[in-house]
Parts: structure tokens; C-alpha cells; sequence
């Protein structure tokens, strides 16, 4: 037994880097003096670098379903992580200034950690109950960090919806994985693609459909999308920025393992998704359209991308394109909202749309950065968002889902208006005054946000290479 | 060599940006002087053509193999011609002066970008280094609309990314429904257009025919989907409107041939004949609409309508295989290419031109003006020259190109032929019109120190009149070039 757990631990070392290393910096919080609170940053980026690191490391491990059961140690889950680790790195880049005079900042980057963990797990998950302690995880974490500033009446606005809407999603979600475990007699997923085959297919329906709707919270999509424009306005910036990213990556990942494993004669799991996707692409634009707040409308299209990171789930299995567009998805989408909140950040959370008029004339490099971050979203070549693009409408074209491809493309004509409603303005108007900026390690964050993102769409080949002929391991 | 005239123009752009403030004024210079890469590239591989077939002049490099993606430039008889009228253009609307509104850096570097961009379609061999280039066009014009327009410049230049970005999703639709056929997948052109991989006759093959005939048929523009074009016109800048009319509208022509036609060839020949009525739609609409225009630039605008109308007949015609001879074919696709040619260097130099009025007369409404040719004998030259070419007068290029155009249709689809040719008449008519408001009759008193055509101006307005007269005279120099494709489009 002892061995045993000792080989499990050993197979999950990059998310025990990041539990170890939240446990060590409570610590080093709890007992060192105020004055040298900040350098808990320090100690985040250590702990996330070695997760990194061995997340790294591990790509050249043989890829096993481990720790009894209910981890898929494979590769979906190793680049899932680093794209968490490569997140959370900017996001404490670009949280050490803004939090500099918060007393209470060491206990921010405790649970940027364990929000991390929370992602890393999910994106790991190929076991219900597994599912559901990484979901929680990061849940509760997030409803923290949204509230973080408790005197902001937004944030914790922000923080009360968020979490009143996930307690309910997450309670759908538990009824549901009952449910399923019922049915299936186990709550692993290798349980549920030999128990699920003769099953009631109402109840079957049912229980899915209960534990959609907690994925669907995760990933801000339709039927349980609102709290992602709430968070992107209220939340601390790099809060915001994290959160619309971070949980999913992991919840897309668990998602296209838990579908592999459904009787798809029994469960139209495909074309529930599809309109889903179609739903919340179209919702998230229509809704980011007349926006004056610049960060409400990042929180909406955020709430857009995920109707078109669904496409991936709507191909997988049908497509040899589904995996890799979705990794691409998940680093384009993920590089481009941080330089997006990046520029926010950096600009000292600035987020009224008529205060960004003029800003090519006096910031430059920030316009430039929030222009290529915008038109990445849009899906302009050769940024990483068309990379993204064309490859997720290639998966659907290929697995008969056209017309998802079709409303893909009306959606990003029509995300052009409301990028556009800022970045034209910013860019043809004049203004005077420089507007007051954050410190430069948030310039950092920016600069290595865009490059990854032109990165990922000039450089593809590398990411493509190691993306193409992956295939997550569903138990 | 094809490589250097895209990424030098793409290396100065960046570098104009980082010239110092107190140098800004070498932005011109340098830009000016760079243009002429270009230029000398197209030289060289208009003298190392080969009268044969296929793809001549090929650079390849591997970019993306996993998803069958790779860099690769070269040029044939219909790319060949468009770089050059691209390279001319650009040089052209860069000499022309310009009040850059004291933004001298990002105005220059913007049209570097252009013209490599622009460049970069016409010699693209791979799909999506085609759709990069095609989509980058739309950016870059997008913010030389914006920020040096006039009028409601913002919104024209939204409503020109808006329209013509929904467009090249469709057309990006179009590519990836190709590519999905392809086996082993590639984005190759030159391999698609041997292999034509979309079953020919399915379902498939019509809605990637349609979607990306959308895509080709926003940018060129057809009616209906040419809403966009009016505003963004007469709100542009005149060298961006040069650039509009003369060389990204030829793009979407451009797709049509290379793509919609070469890589679906008896999906074309389906469509020949509703795509041949749309394009005659077009050349009737375009040319009344510029009829009832009475401002200047909208006028230009919609005659370009009525112009790129003809191309897509001679087009269509081209592409209706088994009806008609090939000979009659083969003329119509090569009037096809020499009408964009020479739309480009005409209506360019029509755009310059309003621009000129534009800067002495602040408004282009051709109820203020009158009498202009006695104050102005230069500017009224050109433009009558131009006007004259436009409405197809014999011995210029306007006119090898419709002649060929129709001749050509007559022979495949005579009924259309005949109702087109009522457009020749009709601009014909709203030419001599506009000459006669702008230039003719009584002089107002307030246009008595009205300057001529200064220097610079003449740079930029001379040679292209000038092609436009040695194309009317000789084209055989051309056509040679463009029969190369002919032929092969003809033969089927």
C-alpha cells in the first residue's frame, strides 16, 4: 500500500508542487512580520516555477491513469498545467504591485496556489468525486480572491454573486454525480463507460446534464455564465485576469475526458454541446457589445471564447483536429486575456472605456499590446486566436458540426464592433495627459503575454508537433 | 528574390516606426526609395519569365508541416501582372504628397505594411499564407481609414473592416472546407489547383463554392455586397483610396481565379452563368448609381462597382467550360486580367486626382466646381486622359481590356454580352459629365487663384497615365504574359 502510494504521488508530483509549496508559503505568511509580506510573491513564483519545471520534465513520462484510479497523468494534463503555471506566473507578475501595500497580500498568492491546484486537478480528473474536490477547490478559492479587497462594495458584489451562482451549480453537480454513481456503480470514469451502457438512459440524461451545468459554471458557459463579467469588473485586475482563464483550462480538459466515456447512443452528449457552444458564443457577444466598461466587456467576450473553446468538445472523437484546437484554444485564449488585463492592470485598473481614448497617443506600446491582444481574440493571422480559430472550425467542419463553424464566424464579425468600440478611440483620438501606471514588473507581464501570443500563431509548428497526436486518457 | 519584395518593405515599416522624433522627416524619403524594391524585383522576374506554364520563380520554406502549412511565394500569368500594378500603385501613392497630419512615421510605415501585405496575396502559394496576407490587408486599411480620413473616418473605416472581415471568414470557411478534402492535408495552392481534391457535383463543393465566393465577392465588390465601399472611399485618404481601388479590390478577382475557379474548376462552370448575371447586375448598377452621383470620390467609387462588374463577366466566361470555344474563353479571361490591371493604374490615378481637388477645393461636390481646365490645363489633362481611358476610349488600356472582355463573352454568353455593353454607355456618359461640370463652363470667381498640378503630384500621376497609353498602344507585352494563364483557365 505504502509503495503503492508512494508510485501515485510520485506519478502526480507537478500538482503536489503546487499543494506542497500553498502549504509552506501559509506558513512563511503566518509568521513573518508585515515588511517582508511582499516577498511571498517571490515565493509563489518559485513554487510555480518548479511545478513548471517538473510539468515539463514530465512530458517525456509514459502517460498512465494513476493514484488509484482517478488521475490521467498524460499529456493533456502536463500542457494543461503549464499553461495554469504560465497564468499564474503572470498573474503574479502583475499582482505584486497592485497588492504592494496590502497587509493581508501573503494570503493572496496562498490561495492564487491552491486556485491553481484547483485547475491543475480538474484538468487531471478522471474520477467524479476527483471532480468534484478540484471543482470545489478552485470554486471556493475563486469566490475568495474575487472579494479580496473587502472594503471594494464591486469586489465583494462580485464575490457574493460568483459564489451564490456556484453554489448552486456545484450543488447540481454533486446531485448529478449521485446520480451517475447510481447508475454506473462507480464514480471512476473507466465505472462509468462499462456501467453507463445499459443504463436508464432518463436518469442517465439527467445526471450528465446536472454535472454539465457545474462544468459549465467553471468555464463561464451558458446556462451558468453570469459571474464571469461580474469578476472581470469587480474582482482585483490580475484576480479577474486569472480567474476567467485558470478554471478553464482544467474544466474544458475534464469535460472532453468525461464525454469520451458517455454511450453516445444513449446521451446526445454532441449535440447538447454544440448548442451550448452556440448559445454562449452568441450570448457572451451580443452582450459585450454595448459595454462601456472595458473589463465588463473582457468578462463577456470571455464568456464568447468559451462557446468557441466548446467546439473542441463538439469534434472530439470525431476530429484528429479536436485535441490540438483545443490546446491551441486554451494557450491562445489564455496569453490573450492576460496581455488584455495585462494593459488594465498596468494602467492602474483603468477600465471606463472613454478613459481609454487617446491612449495610442500617449501609451503606445500598451495600445499596441491591447491591439494585438484584441485582434488575436478576433482571430486576425497570424496571431495565436487565428491559430486557435482555424483549427476549431476545421474540428467541427470535419465532424459534420458546420454550422457551428458558420455562427463562428458571424460571432467574430461581430466581436469586431465591440474591440473595435475601444481600440478606435484609443487609437485615432489624441489625448494629453500620460495616465498614472502600475510598476514595471506588470510591463513585463504585458511584453511576454504578446509575444506568446504572436508566438503561438507565427512558431505553431513546435506546439502543433507536440499537440497533434495526443489523445487524453479517459480511464 | 519574390521573398525580398515582401519583408523589406515589412523590415522598413518597422524601422520607420523607430525612427527618432527629430528625424521624422526621412520617413518619406525612406519609404519612397524603398517602394522601389519592389519594383526592381518585378523587373527582373518580368525579364526571367518563361513563356510556359505553372509556377515560375518558387521559393518554399516549411512552417507548420503538422498541419500541412508552409511558406511559399511564386508567381504566374495572372500574379505576375498584379504585382506589378501593386509595386507601381504603391510607389505611385507614396510620391503623391500627402498631408500626413504630422504623423509622418506610423503614416509611411503603414503603407510599407500595405505593400507588402498586398504583395504578399498576389504571391502566396499556400492557403493560409494567402488568407494571412488577405486578412492583414484588412487591418492595415482599417487604420489608414481611421486615422487619416476625413469626414466620418472612424465609421467608414469600421464599417469597411466590418463587412470585408465578415467576408474573409466566409472565405476562410471556404479554404478550410478544401483542406479538409486534401489528402495527405495541405494548404499547398499549386498542389490543390493539379489535384482539384473536392469532389466535384456535391453538396460539399457547392457550399465551399459559396462561401468562398462570398468571401471574394464582398472584397471585390458584387452587388449586393458592395455597401461598404461608397463610405469607406470617400472617407479614406486619396492614396488609401488609390490603394483600395487599385489594389485591393483586385484581390478579390484575383480569388476568384485562383481559387474559386482553378481549385473547383467544374464547380465554376456550374455557377458560371448566375456568377455572369450578378456581374452584369453589378456593371448596370454600378454605372447608373455613379450616374446620380454628385460627388466626386462616390462617383469614382461606384464606377469601380461598374468596372470590377466586367472583370467578373470575363470571368464567369472564362470559367463556363463547354460552352463556347476555348478560344473565345481564353479572350475573355485575358481581358479579365488586363481590365484589373488597368483599373488599377486608371481609377488609381482618378482617386489621386480627386485628391488633388480635394486639397485645393476642400469638398468634392461637382456643383462647386466649373471651368477648372483654364486655370488648370495640367490637372485637367490627366484627369480628361484618365476619364477617357475609364469609359473605354480606343487606343488606351481601358479599352484593351473591354474589348477582350466582350469579345470574348460574346462568344459564351452573348445575351450578357449584349446587356453589358449598355455600361460602357452609360459611363461613358457620366465621364463626360463629370468633365464637363469640373473643367468646363464658366470659371467661379472664388477658384481664380486655383494652383495647377504641382511637381510631385505630376511624379505620381505621369507614369501611371503613361502605362495606361503604352498598354492602349502595345499590350501585346502583356497579354503575352497573361495568355499563359489564359489558356490553361481555357482548356479546362
Amino acid at each position: 500500500m505504502t509503495r503503492e502510494m508512494g508510485q501515485a504521488a510520485l506519478d502526480i508530483l507537478p500538482a503536489l508542487v503546487f499543494a506542497g509549496g500553498a502549504i509552506l508559503l501559509i506558513f512563511y505568511v503566518m509568521f513573518v512580520p508585515r515588511a517582508l509580506q511582499v516577498w511571498s510573491a517571490l515565493g509563489a513564483t518559485v513554487v510555480l516555477a518548479v511545478a513548471g519545471f517538473a510539468s515539463g520534465w514530465y512530458l517525456g513520462r509514459a502517460p498512465n491513469i494513476t493514484f488509484f484510479g482517478t488521475f490521467a497523468a498524460d499529456r493533456t494534463w502536463l500542457w494543461g498545467t503549464l499553461i495554469i503555471v504560465v497564468v499564474t506566473l503572470l498573474t503574479v507578475a502583475l499582482s505584486v504591485d497592485w497588492f504592494r501595500s496590502d497587509p493581508r497580500q501573503g494570503e493572496y498568492y496562498v490561495l492564487l496556489l491552491l486556485s491553481a491546484l484547483g485547475a491543475v486537478l480538474l484538468a487531471g480528473a478522471v474520477d467524479l468525486m476527483e471532480l468534484i474536490v478540484a471543482m470545489l477547490l478552485s470554486s471556493v478559492t475563486g469566490y475568495t480572491l474575487t472579494a479580496f479587497h473587502r472594503r471594494s462594495r464591486a469586489a465583494t458584489e462580485a464575490g457574493m454573486k460568483y459564489y451564490l451562482l456556484g453554489a448552486l451549480a456545484n450543488g447540481a453537480m454533486v446531485y448529478g454525480v449521485a446520480l451517475l454513481f447510481g447508475l454506473a456503480g462507480g464514480t471512476s470514469f473507466a465505472d462509468l463507460r462499462s456501467g453507463l451502457v445499459d443504463a436508464d438512459s432518463t436518469a442517465l440524461i439527467v445526471g450528465f446534464a446536472m454535472v454539465a451545468i457545474g462544468v459549465a459554471f467553471k468555464l463561464g458557459a451558458v446556462p451558468a455564465h453570469q459571474w464571469m463579467p461580474d469578476v472581470a469588473q469587480g474582482a482585483p485586475a490580475p484576480a479577474s485576469a486569472f480567474l476567467l482563464v485558470a478554471g478553464k483550462v482544467g474544466a474544458l480538459i475534464v469535460l472532453m475526458r468525461l464525454v469520451a466515456v458517455l454511450p453516445e447512443s444513449a446521451v446526445g452528449w454532441r449535440p447538447l454541446i454544440a448548442v451550448i457552444a452556440a448559445l454562449t458564443m452568441t450570448l457572451g457577444n451580443l452582450a459585450a457589445l454595448w459595454q462601456d466598461d472595458v473589463r465588463r466587456m473582457l468578462g463577456w467576450s470571455s464568456v464568447s471564447q468559451t462557446g468557441y473553446g466548446l467546439l473542441a468538445i463538439v469534434a472530439f472523437g470525431r476530429s484528429d483536429l479536436a485535441v490540438p484546437s483545443l490546446l491551441f484554444f486554451l494557450a491562445a485564449y489564455a496569453m490573450g486575456n492576460m496581455a488584455a488585463f495585462g494593459v488594465v492592470v498596468k494602467l492602474r485598473g483603468l477600465t471606463d472605456r472613454e478613459s481609454f481614448r487617446g491612449l495610442g497617443s500617449t501609451h503606445p506600446w500598451l495600445m499596441g499590446a491591447l491591439v494585438v491582444s484584441f485582434l488575436s481574440f478576433i482571430g486576425i493571422p497570424p496571431l495565436g486566436g487565428f491559430a486557435a480559430k482555424l483549427l476549431l472550425m476545421g474540428a467541427v467542419i470535419d465532424s459534420g458540426y458546420a454550422w457551428l463553424a458558420v455562427l463562428t464566424v458571424i460571432n467574430s464579425a461581430i466581436s469586431l464592433f465591440y474591440y473595435a468600440r475601444v481600440m478606435g478611440p484609443a487609437y485615432f483620438d489624441s489625448a494629453d495627459e500620460p495616465r498614472p501606471l502600475m510598476g514595471s514588473l506588470a510591463s513585463w507581464a504585458v511584453g511576454v503575454a504578446v509575444v506568446a501570443v504572436v508566438a503561438i500563431g507565427v512558431a505553431a509548428q513546435p506546439l502543433a508537433a507536440a499537440w497533434q497526436a495526443l489523445s487524453p486518457l479517459t480511464g | 528574390m519574390l521573398t525580398l519584395a515582401i519583408f523589406v518593405p515589412l523590415l522598413v515599416a518597422m524601422i520607420t516606426l523607430a525612427i527618432p522624433r527629430r528625424h521624422e522627416h526621412l520617413a518619406r524619403p525612406l519609404a519612397i526609395w524603398t517602394s522601389f524594391i519592389p519594383l526592381v524585383v518585378v523587373a527582373i522576374s518580368w525579364k526571367r519569365f518563361e513563356f510556359g506554364t505553372g509556377f515560375q520563380l518558387v521559393e518554399s520554406l516549411t512552417w507548420i508541416p503538422s498541419l500541412g502549412i508552409s511558406y511559399k511565394v511564386g508567381v504566374d500569368g495572372l500574379s505576375l501582372p498584379l504585382v506589378a500594378l501593386t509595386a507601381v500603385l504603391f510607389t505611385a501613392s507614396m510620391v503623391f504628397p500627402f498631408d500626413d497630419r504630422g504623423k509622418p512615421r506610423p503614416y509611411y510605415a503603414t503603407f510599407l505594411f500595405l505593400e507588402a501585405i498586398s504583395l504578399g496575396v498576389f504571391l502566396s502559394l499556400d492557403l493560409i499564407l494567402f488568407f494571412v496576407f488577405w486578412d492583414l490587408s484588412l487591418v492595415g486599411m482599417y487604420f489608414l481609414i481611421g486615422v487619416w480620413g476625413h469626414g466620418n473616418a472612424q465609421r467608414s473605416a469600421l464599417k469597411f473592416f466590418l463587412y470585408t472581415l465578415l467576408g474573409s471568414l466566409a472565405l476562410l470557411l471556404g479554404i478550410l472546407g478544401i483542406y479538409l478534402y486534401t489528402n495527405p492535408r495541405t494548404f499547398d495552392m499549386v498542389e490543390i489547383i493539379r489535384t482539384n481534391p473536392v469532389p466535384a457535383g456535391g453538396l460539399a463543393a457547392t457550399l465551399i463554392f459559396v462561401a468562398l465566393g462570398i468571401g471574394f465577392a464582398v472584397k471585390t465588390p458584387l452587388v449586393p455586397f458592395h455597401t461598404w465601399l461608397p463610405p469607406a472611399h470617400v472617407d479614406a485618404p486619396a492614396p488609401a483610396s488609390t490603394i483600395l481601388a487599385g489594389v485591393l479590390l483586385k484581390m478579390g478577382t484575383y480569388g476568384f481565379i485562383r481559387i474559386s475557379l482553378q481549385m473547383l474548376p467544374e464547380t465554376f462552370q456550374r455557377f458560371a452563368l448566375p456568377l455572369g448575371v450578378i456581374a452584369v447586375v453589378s456593371i448596370l448598377y454600378g454605372a447608373l448609381v455613379a450616374m446620380a452621383q454628385t460627388n466626386l470620390k462616390r462617383l469614382v467609387a461606384y464606377t469601380s462597382v461598374n468596372h470590377m462588374g466586367y472583370v467578373i463577366l470575363g470571368i464567369a466566361a472564362a470559367g463556363a467550360l463547354g460552352v463556347g470555344s476555348e478560344a473565345s474563353r481564353s479572350i475573355a479571361m485575358t481581358g479579365a486580367v488586363v481590365e484589373m490591371v488597368a483599373h488599377g493604374l486608371i481609377t488609381g490615378a482618378l482617386f489621386l486626382v480627386s485628391g488633388s481637388i480635394l486639397a485645393r477645393g476642400e469638398t468634392y461636390e461637382l456643383d462647386q466646381y466649373g471651368g477648372l481646365a483654364s486655370r488648370a490645363p495640367r490637372l485637367a489633362g490627366i484627369t480628361m486622359l484618365a476619364a477617357f481611358a475609364s469609359l473605354g476610349l480606343p487606343g488606351l488600356a481601358g479599352f484593351v481590356a473591354e474589348f477582350q472582355i466582350f469579345a470574348g463573352t460574346l462568344g459564351v454568353f452573348p445575351w450578357l454580352a449584349a446587356i453589358g455593353l449598355l455600361g460602357i454607355v452609360i459611363t461613358a456618359a457620366l465621364f463626360l459629365r463629370m468633365i464637363q461640370q469640373v473643367f468646363l463652363g464658366d470659371l467661379p470667381a472664388r477658384w481664380d487663384g486655383w494652383p495647377d498640378l504641382r511637381k510631385a503630384e505630376m511624379y505620381a500621376l505621369v507614369p501611371l497615365m503613361a502605362l495606361v497609353v503604352v498598354i492602349g498602344v502595345t499590350p501585346s507585352w502583356l497579354v503575352r504574359v497573361i495568355n499563359t494563364l489564359s489558356q490553361v483557365v481555357a482548356r479546362g
